[in-house]
């Protein structure tokens, strides 16, 4: 016995390449898992080292921009020298005109804007208003009317539309600068401007990007990227149905919502016990949702795509049915034939299943019959979806891989686990992640068949009751839509979910690395 | 010796080909159930509360006379076929504008952009919710008159759901779109004359699925259009119409009759578009 193999493998040590090819795939797993966690803390450090060179590398490039403006300042002609101050007046001078005139408009926007309102909701911006609306007597109606004061949400949504708005301007005037360093080159080596018409030309072209892209990024950023910012704000404040900003000022709060989620200086509260307890089954809901479906899925398909399996055609269809049929139609009935005095109840009663109704099997009235319904339920939803992708996958793998198997002597068993799993988990690992983030956040299966119930009076908190089956998402539509409307706790609360996605993902990345390529496929 | 081997084999498929029929015929038979369940039960005349057997005891079209007469079912309907009708062309123009850009166009701001979707797709697209609503309600687009506002709601942020037609124009070899190009077409004719013929089956997927989603949606509908009745789409006005027991025990099989209208429709469209639905799905889905 050679002494490599005598001596017992600690998997807590690093091991060499060699070492590590003799261990069995499940010790494999458990050793790149153990180092990933002792990784960490090394991580830690190694990001804090990105994050430093990260800021250093910022500093330089503001440091080079700075620098560039001013040298072209300084080098510049007095066209480029003019146009510091009126933007768009250097390209319009060297025959640029469309350019020109478009930097001098928003030149001009931007400045009325200003005057008019931007600095108005800036200067209100760091107290989001302090002249809240009163009553007063009217004399002439002879009763008391409500007299506009501030309104904190205006303040926020426009101080805060005024800031993005600054920062463009400052991006377009550096632009413009720029503009007039590249014209004055071209033309130093004798070369012409594009021409209007070259630009507009240009836009089913060279730059037809940005044409595409016109329209799908200005709906992102107004329906996306502006409210998440907006709501990353009010969790610093006390928006709620109380404090709405007309009737009642909102402020800035600092931490303070923060420190009631993780219950850090508020007596009574049970915030944190039930924001961990909804966490912790939302996660093992989409792990349960997302396997189940996954692996339930795959063999229905492998089922159906058998060879000599005959109406392979009616198998899918009917399966698919249920992708067809509106989810609400679906879910909303299905939960009210699992209600207690539901059909599946009078059915069981009916062929003597149970003897009389006060057997009823109480569905959704208890914690875990309610979870494990609604991982069933979601079985039922989520096959068709799973067996359509699966077929598509199964139908990739040459045929000749299992011919070959089987004449080497392997069962069907012996198939599956050494050619399909691999290449489906090959191939659908990236879709896993999303499914699961997509499980995270399933609100209709969740809203549709329980409403979150039952409700569980160990998660009554102060910004609302919430259930056995509530997942963050339904918690944070309930916390929204609630008597309270804590419309701060809900922003926590999506801030929180954002974080937990954040770090799942990092850290399934890290584990698989992608070993897809987009190009790949084409 | 061999024959013998040869039959047993035979005997062994034939065995499980057997149970692989079985267990596919339960599973039709428990994913029809539910549906076969709405239908009887929305022609139940005798009594309008759920009730444990499933053939009625009378038949009738009672309730669908009712659902037309009695509520506001009808302006739901027409509520959710126009958000559908505009949500279908609007969101299949933005996203395939934005699957071919990501696919085809190599320009410099590329992956960062890629980048930055992937982490807004990590924030819960409700909470954008809260602020939408009240801008919306300001501009008057909720509660009675909240087509307009949903559509808004559904269009806005589509151009984020762009991964699997991206993923479908990413199968489609590039050597096309160059020899497009060295034929001399720019890069508008490529897209229009090449790429777009090519692609029938994701642009019907991407309609298709535009086109069901207001039907399906339930969160977003709910939150803006709660207050009002004429503004509600079927899912909201349905699950209104049995929102509280009382009203469950009243309306109950009426809902049923409701289901059974919005389903049918939806699942003959889908059902007929079926073959581009499963293209779209197996090739691009994955591969997103």
């Amino acid at each position: 016995m050679s002494e490599l193999e005598g001596k017992k493998l600690d998997l807590s040590q690093d091991l060499s390449d060699l070492e590590f090819l003799r261990l069995t795939k499940f010790q494999g797993f458990i050793y790149k898992l153990i180092h990933f966690f002792k990784g960490i803390p090394n991580g830690i450090k190694k990001l804090f080292i990105a994050l430093g060179k990260l800021i250093g590398r910022a500093l330089t490039a503001v440091k080079n921009e700075f620098a560039d403006i001013f040298t072209t300042f300084v080098n510049g002609d007095f066209k480029t020298k003019l146009s510091y101050l009126v933007m768009g007046f250097g390209s319009i001078a060297r025959g640029q005109i469309l350019r020109g005139i478009l930097f001098l408009l928003f030149e001009v926007v931007f400045v009325v804007y200003m005057i008019t309102a931007g600095f108005h909701w800036l200067g209100k911006f760091r107290t989001l208003g302090d002249t809240g609306s009163s009553m007063q007597y009217d004399p002439i109606l002879d009763t008391y009317v409500r007299v506009a004061g501030d309104d904190s949400f205006k303040i926020l949504l426009y101080g805060l539309l005024t800031i993005i708005f600054i920062i463009c301007f400052v991006y377009t005037w550096r632009l413009n600068v720029k503009q007039n360093k590249i014209a004055e080159e071209i033309l130093k080596s004798g070369k012409k401007l594009k021409s209007g018409k070259d630009d507009l030309q240009s836009l089913v072209d060279d730059e037809f990007h940005k044409t595409l892209l016109a329209l799908p990024l200005t709906g992102i950023m107004v329906f996306t990227v502006f409210p998440i910012i907006f709501m990353i704000f009010v969790a610093f404040t006390n928006y709620d149905g109380a404090h709405d900003g007309y009737a009642n000022l909102f402020t800035w709060v600092g931490l303070n919502n923060f420190n009631s989620l993780f219950n850090i200086n508020t007596g009574t509260d049970n915030m944190s016990v039930a924001f961990g307890e909804i966490l912790s089954w939302t996660l093992m809901w989409a792990f349960f949702a997302t396997f189940t479906n996954y692996f339930l899925g795959m063999f229905v398909a492998i089922m159906i795509n058998k060879k000599g399996i005959k109406f392979k055609k009616m198998w899918r269809g009917i399966l698919v049915l249920t992708s067809a049929v509106p989810q609400f139609v679906s879910l909303l009935y299905i939960s009210k034939m699992f209600a207690t005095n539901g059909l599946v109840n009078g059915l069981l009663l009916d062929w003597g299943i149970i003897d009389n109704i006060s057997q009823y099997i109480r569905f959704w009235e208890t914690k875990n019959l309610a979870r494990i319904m609604v991982i069933i339920i979601n079985i039922w939803i989520g096959i068709p979806y799973l067996m359509l992708i699966a077929t598509g996958i199964l139908m990739n793998i040459p045929a000749d891989l299992y011919e070959s198997a089987a004449i080497d002597g392997a069962n069907t068993f012996q198939q599956y686990t050494k050619i399909t799993l691999p290449y489906m988990l090959f191939v659908t690992g990236p879709y896993l992640l999303t499914s699961f983030i997509g499980n995270i956040n399933n609100f209709n299966v969740i809203f549709l068949l329980t409403g979150g119930g039952p409700k569980n009076p160990a998660l009554l908190t102060s910004a609302g009751s919430a259930g056995d089956t509530d997942l963050l998402i339904t918690w944070l539509f309930n916390i929204t839509t609630g008597a309270e409307s804590k419309y701060y706790m809900a922003s926590v609360i999506g801030i929180m979910i954002f974080a937990v996605i954040a770090s799942l993902s990092l850290i399934v990345y890290n584990l698989i690395p992608s070993t897809r390529n987009e190009e790949d496929y084409s | 010796m061999s024959e013998k081997k040869h039959m047993g084999m035979k005997a062994k498929t034939r065995l499980s080909n057997t149970i692989i029929y079985i267990i596919l015929t339960v599973m039709s038979i428990v994913w029809l159930f539910p549906f076969f369940c709405i239908v009887c039960e929305s022609f139940r005349v005798e009594s309008t509360h759920q009730v444990g057997y499933v053939l009625p005891k009378q038949w009738g079209f009672d309730n669908y006379i009712n659902l037309f007469t009695k509520t506001d079912f009808p302006v739901w309907f027409k509520n959710t076929f126009l958000i559908a009708l505009f949500v279908a062309v609007i969101q299949t123009v933005i996203v395939l504008c934005m699957s071919y850009t990501l696919s085809r166009l190599r320009f410099k701001s590329r992956k960062g952009l890629m980048n930055v979707m992937l982490i807004l797709g990590m924030f819960p697209g409700f909470l954008s919710m809260i602020v939408l609503y009240k801008v919306l309600n300001g501009m008057g687009l909720t509660g009675p008159n909240s087509i307009p506002g949903l559509i808004l709601v559904y269009v806005g942020s589509s151009g984020m759901g762009y991964y699997v037609s991206k993923g479908y124009f990413d199968t489609i070899p590039r050597s096309l779109d160059e020899a497009a190009r060295v034929d001399g077409a720019n890069r508008l004719q490529v897209l229009t004359k090449v790429m777009l013929p090519l692609c029938k089956p994701i642009v019907i997927y991407t309609i298709l699925t535009a086109f069901m989603g207001p039907w399906g949606d339930f969160m977003f509908a709910k939150y803006i259009a709660h207050a009002s009745s004429a503004g509600m789409t079927v899912a909201v006005g349905l699950q209104s119409m049995i929102g509280t027991p009382s009203a469950l025990t009243a309306n109950y099989t009426m809902f049923c009759a409701g289901g059974v209208v919005v389903a049918v429709p939806i699942t003959i469209l889908f059902m007929s578009l079926q073959k581009y639905y499963v293209e779209g799905v197996t090739g691009g889905a994955v591969k997103g």
